[in-house]
């Protein structure tokens, strides 16, 4: 089957045909649900927030951002702004009549919003979308860069994004991670499902600063899929000493330095330091 | 869109970014709507903090809204004075006439139709139907 992502822009794939048909999907409204979810405790927030949802289409995630944690939404009811590119999909946000704001925006221009302005940020099936604009004057990287940029700088410090995405490859999965760490966060990949059908990719991200729950290692500790981290404000890691990098040892060496820095590492076993896919 | 989001609100354009003049954007041919909400005290409390309040004041101004005071209240001024809590008892706090005139102002005061203005480089964002058109051409970007 092929994507929708290769076949048109977004504003143009979810005209008002489709976006009518996927909010009346009544098995789309359940895995939507179910992701938000699963993004809801990772971004663990214990009191009302205001959040961030990057490409909230109708509004399924935002419906249940409004929620009170007797519904299920953990630190509810929340305050929501929610940027979609589609007018189609915002217009059925309108329709159902949802608690947050809507913009329509397009999140590879940038985030509009001033620095520090929201405790979490929330996107659900929307950024693979910012892959695929290859255009004479715009580039996924530049669109990456851009959306990354201003989302890092309109979080509070201390906080927590968490994208679930459907990267189309390997190549574009480590493409999105890395647009994310070079603008500043904190970087882990969660997969569900790894390897099925029903794979999926969460990006959870943190900005430094703030209480130690801003620190990546806080929110996947305990976590066993959870491929590679980097810490918030830790850009490019310094690379070198006698060791050849990549190899079994330099990894042990590696794992016991940040095992000392406290962060998370997976625990050595036999297949450590074997080629494996690369996951950032 | 609620009066809170347009505390928040920069223009998008990036040779405004460091221009103090691009926040907070100003309301222009505005029809404002009131929808009711229920009061998220903690909310409040929490957001409190983060609002800039002499533009809040602007804008407010701008709008032909009542004046608000010319200092922030403080998180305790949302509280109603706290009722005599029995020892270890959890008492719901219950929010103070200046939170309901908060919740009034920041979540229930909405821009229905208009336009938001950059006072830096003079760019109109539309609204309609309460939703903010920041699409932007792309030499702008
Ligand atoms: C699969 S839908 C998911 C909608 C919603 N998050 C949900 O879970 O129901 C993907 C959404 O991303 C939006 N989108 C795609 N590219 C975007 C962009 N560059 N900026 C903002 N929204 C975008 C689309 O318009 C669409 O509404
Ligand atoms: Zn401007």
């Amino acid at each position: 089957m092929s994507r929708p992502e290769d076949t048109l822009p977004p504003d143009l794939f979810y005209n008002d045909t489709e976006s009518r048909k996927y909010t009346t999907s009544s098995r789309i409204q359940r895995i939507q649900s179910d992701m938000t979810h699963r993004a809801l405790s990772l971004l663990s927030l214990a009191s009302p927030s205001l959040i961030l949802d990057i490409g909230c289409g109708s509004g399924l995630s935002g419906e249940i951002l409004s929620q009170t944690p007797q519904y299920g939404t953990p630190g509810g009811p929340h305050v929501w702004i929610g940027l979609d590119i589609s007018a189609s999909m915002l217009g059925v946000a309108l329709e159902k009549d949802v608690d947050g704001d809507l913009f329509l925006a397009d999140a590879g221009q940038g985030v509009p919003f001033r620095p520090g302005t929201f405790d979490a940020a929330i996107s659900i099936s929307a950024i693979q979308w910012l892959c695929n604009a290859e255009t004479s004057e715009d580039s996924p990287a530049g669109r990456l860069s851009r959306f990354f940029g201003g989302l890092y700088a309109s979080l509070r410090r201390g906080g927590r994004a968490v994208c679930q995405f459907y990267p189309k490859n390997e190549t574009q999965k480590k493409m999105v991670a890395q647009a994310a760490i070079k603008a500043g966060f904190g970087a882990g990949l969660l997969e569900d499902d790894e390897g099925t059908k029903n794979a999926k990719t969460y990006l959870v991200l943190t900005v430094g600063g703030g209480d130690l729950d801003g620190d990546i290692t806080g929110v996947v500790r305990g976590m066993d899929s959870v491929h590679v981290m980097a810490r918030p404000g830790a850009k490019a890691a310094k690379r070198g000493g006698d060791i050849v990098k990549g190899s079994r040892g330099w990894i042990l060496k590696k794992k016991e330095q940040m095992e000392r820095k406290g962060k998370v590492v997976k625990p050595s076993s036999k297949y450590t330091g074997r080629k494996r896919r690369v996951q950032f | 869109m609620k009066l809170l989001t347009l505390n928040f609100l920069t223009c998008a354009i990036k040779a405004c970014k460091s221009s103090p003049a691009s926040f907070p954007l100003h309301p222009r041919d505005v029809e404002l709507e009131i929808v009711e909400s229920d009061i998220n005290l903690p909310f409040l409390k929490n957001i409190l903090p983060r609002l800039m309040w002499a533009e809040l004041r602007t804008i407010a101004a701008e709008l032909g809204l009542p004046e608000l005071p010319e200092t922030a209240p403080t998180r305790d001024h949302l509280v109603e004075g706290k009722e005599e809590a029995k020892e270890g008892e959890e008492v719901d706090e219950v929010p103070s006439q200046t939170a309901r005139d908060l919740h009034r102002v920041l979540l229930e005061t909405t821009v229905k139709e208009g336009k938001l203005v950059c006072g830096n480089c003079a760019h109109e964002y539309k609204v309609m139907e309460g939703v903010p058109n920041f699409l932007l051409p792309g030499h702008l970007v």
